[in-house]
């Protein structure tokens, strides 16, 4: 038992030294945009330690079935830098607060060709080991509908009118026995028993 | 009597199981080296099988709607047959049952018909999903009318 509890205690210490020191970053899995518009791609981080002073962010595009990344925003000692001749000149703005662990851009009128993958590295030194966060550009020309809200709607619509039917029946039959209306209604309680007659 | 109960009743469950079944199941298209519809679209190629959304457009989220609410009705209508068997005044008929199954029945024959239409040129093949849905649509409809002439008495 004390042998157990030591090995676990070492173990402990073993990670948790290392678990301090990384850093982990956040982005959406995937956006979805119109031709045209503005996106805003979000990135903030998570680490054990105050944001620094030399706390960086570094965006990356990569298109859809190519192999290389470029940088297209760069952030760091509390300048923000952005690209000034690629395909994303004068378009991409570093909107983001870096002392509030936001390092978000936007990217403004989108295109067909920025359909890819954008990545966002953060570093907070010391706290540098930390894998980079992706998220998935698409662009559309009109929106599509997401996969099971039509199919949602319909269910949704049609027991709806069924609960709102029955709930109206039910409250008619109370009227009735509370004699507001009219109405010859009587019912019986009989045993099981069927047969098929004209 | 009880020969008319038991086969009222193992019709409608026969009606439930094909509408579950077809419902379920993605094989309401077959095409070359795969199936299709009316949630999956599973095809094997050299790199093995792989099964992606079968995500065709809006009309495909209509017959899924329509398929689901066919199995519910159903479902439901069920629930009311056996209240109604108990609860039912002398010599009544089983209306609830009946509108629901009949509901149900016409349910199926709306998501076969949008299937039917809106079936990509493409595709080769239905599959069995495809028959059953069909084969429910007339085996509900005369289960509601059985249900519809049935009365019940002491």
């Amino acid at each position: 038992m004390l042998r157990v509890l030591a090995l676990a205690s070492v173990v402990l210490l073993g990670i948790a030294p290392q678990a301090s020191q990384a850093i982990t970053v956040y982005t959406s899995w995937e956006r979805h945009a119109l031709v045209g518009s503005d996106i805003r791609l979000s990135c903030s981080f998570f680490s054990w330690r105050f944001v620094s002073e030399d706390v960086s962010f570094t965006w990356r595009y990569r298109p859809d079935g190519s192999r290389d990344s470029i940088s297209i925003a760069h952030y760091a000692g509390g300048e923000a830098y952005t690209d000034n001749k690629g395909a994303f000149k004068d378009r991409v703005e570093f909107v983001g607060n870096p002392k509030r662990r936001d390092g978000s851009i936007l990217i403004k009128n989108l295109d067909f060709s920025d359909n890819g993958t954008f990545t966002c590295d953060a570093k907070n030194p010391p706290d540098i080991v930390g894998r980079p966060s992706s998220v998935r550009l698409l662009v559309f020309e009109t929106l599509p509908i997401q996969a099971g809200v039509i199919t949602g709607a319909i269910i949704g619509v049609v027991l709806g009118l069924l609960v709102l039917i029955v709930v109206i029946y039910y409250l008619m039959r109370f009227l009735v026995a509370r004699r507001v209306f009219s109405l010859n209604v009587s019912r019986n309680v009989e045993g099981p028993q069927l047969s098929i007659l004209p | 009597m009880l020969c008319i109960l038991l086969g009222v009743l193992a019709l409608h469950l026969l009606v439930f199981i094909l509408l579950i079944v077809s419902t379920a199941s993605s094989q309401w298209s077959l095409e070359k080296e795969g199936h299709t519809d009316l949630w999956y679209n599973c095809h094997s190629d050299q790199n093995g099988y792989h099964c992606l959304q079968a995500s065709t457009g809006d009309w495909i989220q209509a017959v899924q709607a329509l398929m689901i609410l066919a199995v519910v009705f159903c479902f439901v209508s069920l629930l009311a047959f056996a209240y109604q068997l108990f609860r039912l005044f002398k010599g009544g008929r089983f209306y609830f049952t009946s509108i629901f199954q009949i509901l149900a029945s016409v349910f199926v024959m709306c998501a076969a018909i949008i299937y039917t239409v809106m079936r990509p040129r493409s595709e080769r093949d239905y599959g069995y999903s495809y028959v059953l849905a069909w084969v429910a649509f007339p085996l509900s409809l005369i289960s509601g009318l059985i249900y519809l002439i049935l009365r019940k008495k002491d």
